[in-house]
């Protein structure tokens, strides 16, 4: 609100000294060309995820016993699986499902995780060690084998997946927070925010979390990929979605059995979309970073 | 090939003393920079030439290219960073034919180098004895026997006290001098023919600086060694070099001997730059250039007559304590997590029972050196730390009792403001400026969005920043923009008193002269009362009525600043004056 009414009345000054955010995108793009192979991946995965459904070539339950196991082809161009089911059109379809998970696990752990580890790196004292303790329970545990212990408890749902992918997210968000806003607390900006009277609560929303962005984003982006793999291998070992809903780690568990038998393309097309959406949020973590550090934009 | 055994060749050739030839000639230099606007020329058509045995200072503001030039002849430009021109000639040596790992041999052994902070030159993680054998194994002065030996003979030569001792020591457990100290070992172990130094007393305190610099100017001339000092102060460079290079925004502009270039500097930025240096006898329109002058003398008279007629205080500090506890005292959940048993609960008092006033309309100078207690004095006034002990009055309110977290919100606040040390840190990097001038003005200053906006243009033509620059960020503004956009912000509520946190600390001489009197119009205008916190004696005078000496936690003296300043009573005050270097003028 404020910004945009500053920004309206400035119109009349003279020359606007930031330049575009595309203009930029493109200096950094140009700059390190693998943050554009990244974002033209993410963009491909976003599309799929979005159209994927309406654009398949096949039906992704529909089976037929005629053409089990068939190899690619024309007319299935990853071939199929035991049932039947065109597995090009069940990766595409996927990508939605993974998708979904990895972004609200991440959302939400973002929220939850952030926010402690802001308020815990600028309060220090009591609310420091409550949620340096709790994050250090979580990080006792092997990660993934807390993540099958809170999906078995709390039943298996695609909600709960998202959950225990958060709590097993949260000590990196706690952490990463924690030490970015311990740095700035008694930055000088910050006093004299408290000198224009910011209570603490306002200093930590509008002063310093903006500032901590940058590296959050390049957590958010990193996390992405670990919450796809960390999805996928619930799914794998039978604790997460159910079949016959297209997932890409149920189709890489299915996929396990046949290889044996030369199908080897039912486990291989799930397992290389799995590995270029990983591969592609950790490589965009980079060229976020890059994007929207305010230092970079001169 | 060739290289090699000129190389070679260079210690006899040293030792017949071919006193013809210069040791360090530089010729023509040009250096570039490829940046994301293209190429920027940092250095331009330099020529320098060290004599055996000479001292060189290189003054220049900052992005003048001093210490490019240094670095170039260092060979240690970053990778964006490349000569373009020129020549440079170490003992006949052409540099740029050198390989780099002969280059690397002879960085440390022929010439080496000081750095501006001596924490970050030094690997915190390792003894300082141990970081001085490690340049004397690297280029295999002596055996590894004797290796120790040598290093605390070292230590001892840059007169550092229980050498043996110190030897031990990591560099967090040293002060600042005494790790400048070890860094000027590292350089001299080897006995290098050439020293640079860039900048190494910024951050020091000034005795602490002129120790410094004795000792670098000692040993050089001991040991007949040239040295190129690069710095920002016209008066450090004056009294300790023979010879005096001034470069401007990458071009030599003036190269004179030390004496002549300050009795009749014949460029006019030289002359720019020596009149915005503060120093005795000088008011401080004095020091803006020449067609700036003519207020001179009525602003001079505004300010006696408001201090004189201000006899009640505003702000009254009496009996002010802040202790810290030496280390953290254990609450009990800490007992339990913490791996350590409580070794001590003695306290140390930053503050040590300090009482003063300021009056309506006064300026009052807080002058002392690092650890003096002058900046807690100033955030415990500022109500941003709480005190332990005594009592703070401000127009009648005692604002001590109110615990700081609090204080932020309450309408006291906008009577009371600052200006930071760090232009650049005290800024919110995701603000613009406007949006950094108009936070307090929507805190506390309850105006509607639409005033906010003309108030911080009427602010910013008040301190003189050009309203186009009111919609950039912090780093696309200069250092002496972002302490406008800092001052701004400090007078947006119309404060009482404004505390002034060595404010030009950061800054060019000629910017600070800029600063130093848009602080003198501001206050002459709004009648607001100034707090100046300084380590430098030569800027509070030129702003301060009063001033107040601290050392360690006390008020050793304080009292009007030409009397403090032409008659200092307590010795500290006297040997922080003499340490204060004086360009022969």
């Amino acid at each position: 609100m404020t910004e945009t009414t500053l920004n309206a009345s400035a119109a009349t000054a003279l020359k606007p000294a930031r330049n575009s955010i595309f203009s930029h995108a493109k200096y950094v793009i140009a700059e390190n060309p693998v943050t554009g192979m990244a974002f033209a991946l993410f963009a491909l995965i976003a599309l799929a995820a979005l159209i994927g459904p309406y654009i398949v070539p096949h039906d992704p339950l529909a089976s037929g016993t005629a053409a089990s196991l068939k190899p690619p082809s024309f007319a299935h161009w990853f071939g199929t699986d035991q049932l039947g089911r065109d597995i090009f059109s069940r990766v595409v379809v996927a990508t939605r499902l993974d998708f979904i998970i990895a972004l609200a696990s991440v959302a939400l752990v973002f929220v939850a995780g952030g926010f402690a580890g802001i308020a815990a790196g600028f309060f220090g004292g009591w609310t420091d060690r409550i949620v340096g303790r709790i994050s250090d329970t979580i990080m006792a545990f092997p990660l993934f084998v807390l993540a099958m212990g809170i999906v078995a408890a709390l039943g298996n749902t695609v909600t709960n997946i998202v959950i225990a992918t958060a709590i097993i997210n949260f000590p990196l968000y706690v952490r990463v927070a924690r030490a970015e806003a311990n740095v700035r607390r008694d930055a000088g900006f910050v006093q004299a925010a408290r000198l224009s009277g910011n209570g603490d609560f306002r200093i930590l929303l509008i002063h310093i979390l903006p500032n901590i962005m940058p590296i959050m984003m390049v957590q958010i982006s990193l996390t992405m990929g670990y919450a796809i793999l960390n999805a996928a291998g619930l799914s794998f070992i039978g604790l997460g979605v159910k079949p016959p809903t297209p997932e890409w780690g149920i189709m890489v568990a299915e996929g396990a059995a046949n290889i044996i038998s030369g199908e080897w393309w039912m486990a291989l097309f799930p397992g290389a979309a799995l590995m270029i959406a990983v591969f592609c949020f950790n490589l965009l973590g980079d060229g976020l970073r890059d994007l929207v550090d305010p230092q970079r934009r001169t | 090939m060739d290289s090699r055994t000129d190389l070679m060749s260079l210690p006899a050739e040293t030792s017949e003393g071919t006193a013809s030839r210069p040791l360090l000639e530089v010729q023509d230099l040009t250096v570039e920079f490829a940046t994301r606007r293209g190429i920027v020329r940092a250095v331009q058509n330099v020529n320098i030439t060290v004599a055996k045995g000479e001292t060189l200072g290189i003054v220049g503001e900052s992005g003048s290219g001093k210490s490019v030039t240094s670095y170039a002849v260092m060979r240690i430009l970053d990778r964006a960073g490349r000569i373009a021109q020129g020549s440079i000639a170490f003992s006949g040596l052409d540099l740029q034919t050198v390989p780099e790992s002969e280059m690397r041999d002879m960085r440390g052994r022929e010439m080496s180098m000081i750095f501006q902070n001596p924490r970050a030159a030094l690997n915190p993680i390792r003894k300082v004895g141990r970081q001085i054998e490690d340049v004397l194994l690297q280029h295999a002065q002596v055996d590894s026997g004797a290796v120790s030996e040598r290093a605390i003979e070292t230590l001892e030569q840059v007169r550092i006290a229980r050498p043996r001792e110190r030897y031990h020591a990591y560099p967090f457990e040293l002060s600042g001098g005494m790790c400048q100290r070890v860094v000027i070992a590292l350089a001299l172990a080897c006995r290098p023919q050439l020293l640079i130094a860039d900048e190494p007393t910024t951050g020091l305190d000034v005795t602490t600086q002129k120790a410094v610099m004795d000792l670098v100017v000692e040993l050089t001339r001991e040991r007949g060694m040239s040295a190129i000092l690069i710095t920002h102060d016209l008066g450090l460079a004056a009294a300790y070099c023979d010879r005096v290079m001034v470069m401007e925004k990458g071009h030599v502009v003036e190269d004179a001997a030390s004496g002549t270039i300050f009795k009749n500097p014949s460029h006019a930025y030289t002359r720019k730059l020596m009149r915005a240096t503060p120093r005795p006898g000088v008011s401080l329109r004095g020091l803006l250039p020449e067609q700036e002058q003519p207020r001179a003398d009525q602003t001079k008279t505004v300010r006696r007559t408001s201090s004189s007629t201000a006899s009640d205080a505003l702000l009254v500090v009496e009996q002010l304590v802040k202790e810290y506890p030496r280390k953290d005292i254990p609450t009990s959940l800490g007992k339990i997590f913490s791996r350590k048993p409580p070794v001590e609960t003695e306290t140390f008092r930053a503050v040590d029972g300090i009482s003063f006033s300021i009056a309506h309309g006064e300026s009052v100078g807080l002058v002392g050196e690092s650890g003096c207690g002058k900046s807690t004095t100033s955030m415990m006034v500022m109500r941003l730390i709480d005190k332990t002990s005594g009592l703070i009055t401000f127009a009648g309110d005692d604002i001590g009792e109110i615990p700081a977290r609090s204080f932020a919100t309450l309408p006291s606040r906008k009577k009371i403001q600052m200006v930071f040390q760090d232009p650049t840190d005290s800024l919110n990097p995701r603000f613009t400026a406007a949006r950094a001038i108009a936070d307090p003005l929507l805190r506390l200053g309850g105006l509607g969005r639409g005033e906010v906006r003309s108030r911080c243009e009427e602010l910013a033509m008040q301190v003189g920043l050009p309203l186009e620059f009111l919609d950039r960020f912090p780093h696309q503004l200069s250092g002496g923009q972002k302490a406008r956009v800092g001052i701004a912000r400090a007078i947006a509520l119309k404060p009482d008193l404004v505390i002034l946190d060595e404010p030009t600390a950061a800054l060019d001489v000629s910017v600070q002269a800029v600063v130093l009197n848009l602080l003198q119009d501001l206050k002459d205008s709004l009648g607001m009362s100034y707090l100046f916190v300084s380590h430098d004696l030569n800027v509070v005078r030129l702003l301060c009525d009063r001033v107040i000496v601290m050392q360690t936690g006390k008020i050793v003296e304080q009292g009007p600043t030409e009397r403090v300043m032409e008659a200092p009573e307590a010795s500290y005050t006297r040997d922080l004056l003499a340490a204060i270097p004086h360009p022969p003028l």
